[in-house]
């Protein structure tokens, strides 16, 4: 295939063709702004899938969770597409991305998309990138888009902003504690999974879990709260697939059913605002450091100017929202 | 910045046919880590047809095989057929392991890009990787 222009992509991505799908992913997540438009009219076509985040420590099981509950989505006629991301190497900025090797078993099918994204130096568990990547999906009509994050452990809260549903995954034999605790997640999980129960510890971590849970549950206002379910799984004897998926079914039907729906996609258009802004804002300091910027910098490094002055200067030199 | 980060060359890694161990292709796969790559590991076993699916979806510049079973007459040709079928064969394909000098050549003929002895040194090819990236040109 010749050099295709992203805007000619865009009628193979609603066909769900897989190739103009893969095309704009790499555009989107190299940033090339030859793309934007493209992107601006899938993003308007976009809306319809339901974003489910999946997050948790490493090796805790996402990869083989995610693949498990691709299946069944597919043994119950859904598409799916998913967003894998591992992290890239500090050092040369490359990575390996090895969430493939669990999810082998699904090539093949029409009904089932998967990407690899490597975080390339951002943080919060997502890559630069990754929700540009799901309203492509989404316009191109998978009915859920998986989003497994990096496990990092503390940083992968992002996710929450960007889902719909989020599902925390905890295992038994990391360490002591549940790792949903100890990484702060507890807070951001629709859907709490436990994998690895045809381990003996897991029953430590699931009673764990649910005392931390129910410590949290407090008020009584007479509003109807979701209350994350914990759900174990089993990748060795092929147990609680279905029961994640039903899960993250009444999730949606809860958010639909209290209105809440409104008031996630408020956060995530919230949270899309800022994140564009910030891209931008790094694109063009890059781009002038050494231009319309340097001048400012030095004054900064000589002390003859505050960051704050300086800051105010920059977003006037740069003139946001003047050609990005 | 954005002229790098459009260069980052992506690269699957797969290794097909039966024989259990990876240590090869996992070396590999960090060479061009550490050599700025994003690389896609797909792990072991792996069908021609899978690696073309998943070559296409993860929109990769190479697809780098390894094949120690003596299958390579019937594997390349799947692959460089899939992608041909699939309107991809921008996506370059190449190979490593023991192959013989007449298999090479026709090989090559049949659409495989380059082809590279077991024990090549891996900044060998990670050269060759990035020279056949840069004649194919961005796309
Ligand atoms: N016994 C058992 N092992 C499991 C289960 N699920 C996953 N594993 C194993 O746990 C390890 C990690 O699984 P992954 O699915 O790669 O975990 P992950 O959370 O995606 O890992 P990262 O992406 O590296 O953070 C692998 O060796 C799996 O085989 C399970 O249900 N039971
Ligand atoms: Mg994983």
């Amino acid at each position: 295939m010749a050099y295709v222009p992203s805007l000619e992509l865009v009628p193979g991505v609603l066909r769900r063709e897989p190739r103009p799908i893969a095309r704009l992913l790499t555009r989107a997540e190299n940033g090339t702004a030859e793309a934007r438009a493209a992107l601006d009219a899938l993003f308007a076509k976009a809306g319809r899938a339901h974003v489910v985040g999946i997050t948790g420590v490493p090796g805790s099981g996402k990869s083989t969770l995610v693949a498990r509950l691709a299946a069944q989505l597919r043994a119950r006629d859904r598409t799916v597409a998913i967003v894998a991301i591992d992290p890239s190497s500090p050092f040369s900025g490359g990575s390996i991305l090895g969430d493939r090797i669990r999810m082998g078993d699904l090539g093949g099918d029409p009904g089932v998309f998967v990407r690899s994204m490597a975080t390339r130096g951002s943080l919060g568990g997502l890559a630069r990138g990754t929700l540009e990547a799901v309203d492509v999906l989404d316009a191109a009509g998978y009915d859920i888009v998986i989003i497994e994050t990096v496990g990092v452990g503390q940083d992968e809260v992002d996710v929450a902003r960007a889902a719909h549903t989020t599902v925390v995954v905890s295992a038994p034999g990391l360490g002591d504690d549940v790792q949903a605790i100890k990484a702060g997640v507890l807070e951001i999980a629709d859907v709490h999974v436990v994998s690895k129960c045809d381990r003996a510890d897991a029953n430590r971590t699931i009673a764990e879990l649910k005392n931390m849970l129910a410590m949290g549950l407090s008020m009584a206002d007479g509003k109807e709260r979701w209350h994350p379910p914990v759900v174990p799984t089993s990748a060795l004897k092929a147990e609680g697939v279905d029961a994640v998926i039903d899960a993250i079914d009444d999730h949606r039907a809860a958010l639909e059913r209290t209105g809440e729906i409104v008031a996630r996609q408020a956060t995530i258009a919230q949270r899309r605002l800022l994140r564009a802004s910030e891209d931008i804002l790094r694109d063009r300091f890059e781009r002038e450091r050494h231009g319309a910027i340097a001048g400012l910098l030095e004054e900064l490094a000589a002390r003859r100017t505050s960051p704050h002055s300086a800051a105010v200067r920059l977003l006037e030199a740069i003139r946001l929202g003047g050609n990005p | 910045m954005e002229a790098q980060a459009a260069d980052r060359i992506r690269v699957i890694v797969a290794k097909v046919g039966l024989d259990g161990h990876d240590r090869g292709v996992k070396v590999v796969a960090r060479t061009l880590r550490d050599a700025g790559m994003d690389v896609i590991y797909t792990g072991l076993h792996r069908t021609p047809e899978e690696i073309v699916e998943a070559a296409v979806q993860e929109d990769v510049d190479v697809i780098g095989v390894s094949i120690l079973s003596g299958a390579h007459m019937t594997v390349f040709p799947k692959i460089v057929a899939g992608l041909r079928q699939r309107g991809a064969d921008d996506i370059l394909v190449v190979g490593g392991g023991v192959i013989p000098d007449d298999d090479v050549v026709k090989l090559k003929e049949a659409g495989v890009k380059e082809l590279m002895l077991q024990d090549t040194p891996p900044d060998a090819i990670v050269a060759m990787i990035r020279r056949i990236v840069a004649e194919r040109g961005p796309r």
